[in-house]
C-alpha cells in the first residue's frame, strides 16, 4: 500500500494535525511501510467472524442517571491556556 | 538497604527503620543516580516525606495497611492530583492533573509513599522509552542500552533500586517488555482487573495497569492493592479479586504448561532461547508438565494490534486540542489553526504517525478493510488462546525476541520497532493476564520469561513465578553500578 503526499496531507487535515511541508515525504514513506505491514491481515479469510471490540466480550456498564460530579470549574480552568469570566477562550469563530 | 517490598514490610513492622528514614534513603539514591538514568520525570520529595511521616504515625498506632510506608514510583501516565502528569509528552508538559487515578488513590490508601513519576514513551507509544519528550531512560545494566518501553522509567527505577516498586501500564507489552529488558518482575493483569480511571488513555480496549517489583511475591502484594471493581471505569470487572499472597507457596506440581511453538520459531535469538530452555527445565523439576502447543494466528497479531491500537489512539488523542488544557500554540489565527498547530507542536513523531494511521484506518471507505478486519482477526487470536487453555493451565514463552538494544539502534525504522512486540501483544488483544520475570543473562543483559494465564488467573501466574523464584536468584541480582 503506497500513499501519496496528497493522501498524507488530507489525513493530516482529518486529524487536525499540522505537518511541516518538508516532513510530508518522510510521513509518506513511514506510513506506507506501516500499511505494508498491516496489509498482511488480508492474507486471511475472516468471512463471517464476528468482530471483537471488548476483549472480554463485555458490554459497557450503565449507571443511574444521577449527578455525581461537583462543580470544580475553578480547578479545571486553573490549568487551561486561556480563560475569561469562567469561559474557555479561543479565536473568534462567528463573525 | 532492603531490596524487596516484602523485606521492607518486615523491617518497618519490626521497627528496624522508619518509613521516613527509608524514604530519605531512596530520595538520596534518586538524586545520585537519576542524572545517569533519566528514569524520573518528576521527583515528589515533599509529598514523599509527608506521606512517610503519616505512614510512620499509622505504623506506630498499629493500623498499617498492605503497603504502609513502602516507597513507590508511579508511571507518569497515572493522574496525580496537584502533580505534573506529562505522559512523556510536550503536549502535557504543563499539565497539573486535577484528580487522582484510581490506582494512585488505592496505593495511597494502602499506605504507599509516592517518590515521583517515571519516564515513559510519549502517550505509552513505544518499545524503548526513546519516544519520551524528556529523552530516553537508560538501562541500569548497561546505560548505552534502552530500558524497553513504554514503562521504561518504572522498570529502570526498580532495577537500579531507586524504588522497590513502581506502577506501569501495558497496552502491547509496556510492562512485560521493559521488565524483561531491565531484569525485574512485572505483571499485566486481565483486562478490567485494574481500573483505568485516571490512566491517560492510549488504546482503551487494550490498556491495563499493573505493578513492577523485584519478585512475584512483591507483585502479589502490589496487585492486591491495585485490583478490583471501580464504578468510575465502565470496563472494570466485577469478578472477585483473589488473595494473591495466600496461594503463593502452593507450588506447581502437576501444573500443565504450554509452549507455543510459534514463539520459539525464527526470529528468537538462539542464546536467549537457550536461557529460556534452562528455565523450562527448572519448571519441570518443580513438577510442571510441559508440552508444545500452537497459537496459529500469532503472525497476525502485529498487524491486528497496530490497527486496533492506532485507531483507538487517534480517537483518544483527539481530546488534545489546545483549548481546555495542555499545550497551545502561540497566536492562532483561527480555531483550525489553533487545533492543528497545538497538536503539531505538542505531539512527537511516533504519536503523529499513529494518529495518522489510525485516522486513515477509521476514515470513510477504509473502515471495513482495516478496523473491522482487525477486530475479526482479534477474535481469531483470542480463540487460539481459549482453545489452548482447554488443555493447559499456563503458557510459557520468551518475553522478547532479543535483549535490550542500543539506544538509537531502531529509531529510524518504526516497523522494526513494532516487531519487538511480537510475543507480548497477542494477549492484550485477547485481554489475558501475563507477566515477565528474569531468568538469566545474555551479554550481561537480562532475559525475561513470560507466563500467560487464563482470564482472572493472576493468582496462578504469580504462584508459578514465585515457585521459580524460590529456586533461582536472577530476580535478586542488581547491576553493579547501582548495587
Amino acid at each position: 500500500m503506497t500513499l501519496k503526499s496528497d493522501d498524507v496531507r488530507s489525513i493530516a487535515h482529518l486529524a487536525r494535525l499540522h505537518i511541516e511541508d518538508d516532513a510530508v515525504e518522510r510521513y509518506v514513506d513511514d506510513l506506507s511501510s506501516i500499511l505494508d505491514l498491516v496489509d498482511a491481515m488480508n492474507r486471511v479469510d475472516s468471512t463471517g467472524v464476528v468482530p471483537l471490540s471488548n476483549p472480554l466480550d463485555a458490554s459497557q456498564r450503565l449507571r443511574a442517571d444521577e449527578v455525581t460530579e461537583t462543580d470544580q470549574r475553578d480547578k479545571f480552568q486553573g490549568i487551561a491556556p486561556d480563560v475569561a469570566d469562567g469561559f474557555y477562550r479561543v479565536p473568534r469563530v462567528i463573525e | 538497604m532492603p531490596k524487596t517490598v516484602t523485606e521492607i514490610r518486615r523491617g518497618l513492622a519490626q521497627g528496624e527503620y522508619s518509613s521516613q528514614e527509608l524514604t530519605r534513603d531512596y530520595l538520596a539514591r534518586i538524586a545520585r543516580h537519576n542524572p545517569a538514568l533519566n528514569c524520573f520525570i518528576s521527583v515528589t520529595e515533599d509529598i514523599a516525606l509527608a506521606e512517610a511521616k503519616a505512614a510512620d504515625e499509622r505504623l506506630a498506632r498499629g493500623d498499617g495497611g498492605l503497603l504502609t510506608g513502602v516507597p513507590l514510583a508511579h508511571k507518569d501516565l497515572f493522574c496525580t492530583d496537584g502533580v505534573k502528569t506529562s505522559c512523556g509528552s510536550r503536549m502535557l508538559d504543563n499539565f497539573i492533573a486535577p484528580y487522582d487515578a484510581t490506582v494512585v488513590e488505592r496505593m495511597r490508601d494502602a499506605g504507599a509513599v509516592m517518590l515521583g513519576k517515571t519516564n515513559m514513551d510519549e502517550f505509552a507509544m513505544g518499545s524503548s522509552n526513546e519516544n519520551s519528550w524528556y529523552g530516553p531512560a537508560a538501562n541500569p545494566w548497561n546505560t548505552a542500552r534502552v530500558t524497553g518501553g513504554s514503562s521504561g522509567g518504572s522498570a529502570a527505577v526498580v532495577a537500579a533500586g531507586l524504588a522497590p516498586a513502581a506502577t506501569g501500564t501495558d497496552t502491547g507489552g509496556s510492562i512485560r517488555q521493559p521488565a524483561a529488558f531491565c531484569g525485574v518482575t512485572g505483571i499485566k493483569p486481565t483486562y478490567g482487573r485494574v481500573s483505568r480511571y485516571g490512566m491517560i488513555a492510549f488504546a482503551s480496549s487494550l490498556d491495563q495497569g499493573g505493578p513492577f517489583a523485584k519478585s512475584a511475591a512483591d507483585c502479589a502484594l502490589l496487585l492486591q492493592a491495585m485490583a478490583g471493581f471501580d464504578g468510575r471505569d465502565s470496563t472494570s470487572s466485577e469478578t472477585a479479586v483473589d488473595d494473591y499472597s495466600a496461594t503463593l507457596e502452593q507450588g506447581i506440581e502437576g501444573l500443565r504448561i504450554g509452549l507455543p511453538k510459534e514463539y520459539f520459531a525464527e526470529g528468537l535469538d538462539s542464546r536467549l532461547a537457550s536461557v529460556i530452555e534452562d528455565a523450562i527445565g527448572e519448571m519441570r523439576k518443580l513438577g510442571a508438565q510441559v508440552r508444545e502447543i500452537s497459537l496459529p494466528n500469532t503472525e497476525l497479531s502485529i498487524p491486528t494490534y497496530y490497527v486496533v491500537a492506532m485507531a483507538e489512539a487517534s480517537s483518544n488523542l483527539s481530546r488534545y486540542d489546545g483549548v481546555r488544557f495542555g499545550h497551545r500554540c502561540a497566536d492562532p489565527v483561527d480555531l483550525e489553526d489553533l487545533y492543528k498547530r497545538s497538536r503539531g507542536e505538542g505531539f512527537g513523531e511516533e504519536v503523529k504517525r499513529r494518529i495518522l494511521i489510525g485516522t486513515y484506518a477509521l476514515s470513510a471507505g477504509y473502515y471495513d478493510a482495516y478496523y473491522l478486519k482487525a477486530q475479526q482477526l482479534r477474535r481469531m487470536i483470542k480463540e487460539d488462546f481459549q482453545k489452548a487453555f482447554e488443555d493447559i493451565d499456563l503458557i510459557l514463552a520468551p518475553t522478547t525476541p532479543g535483549v535490550a538494544f542500543d539506544i538509537g539502534a531502531k529509531t529510524d525504522d518504526p516497523v522494526s520497532m513494532y516487531l519487538q512486540d511480537i510475543y507480548t501483544i497477542s494477549l492484550n488483544l485477547a485481554g489475558l493476564p501475563g507477566m515477565s520475570l528474569p531468568v538469566g543473562f545474555v551479554d550481561g543483559l537480562p532475559v525475561g520469561m513470560q507466563l500467560i494465564g487464563n482470564y482472572f488467573d493472576e493468582a496462578r501466574l504469580l504462584r508459578a513465578a514465585h515457585a521459580y523464584q524460590q529456586v533461582s536468584d536472577w530476580h535478586l541480582q542488581s547491576p553493579e553500578e547501582f548495587a
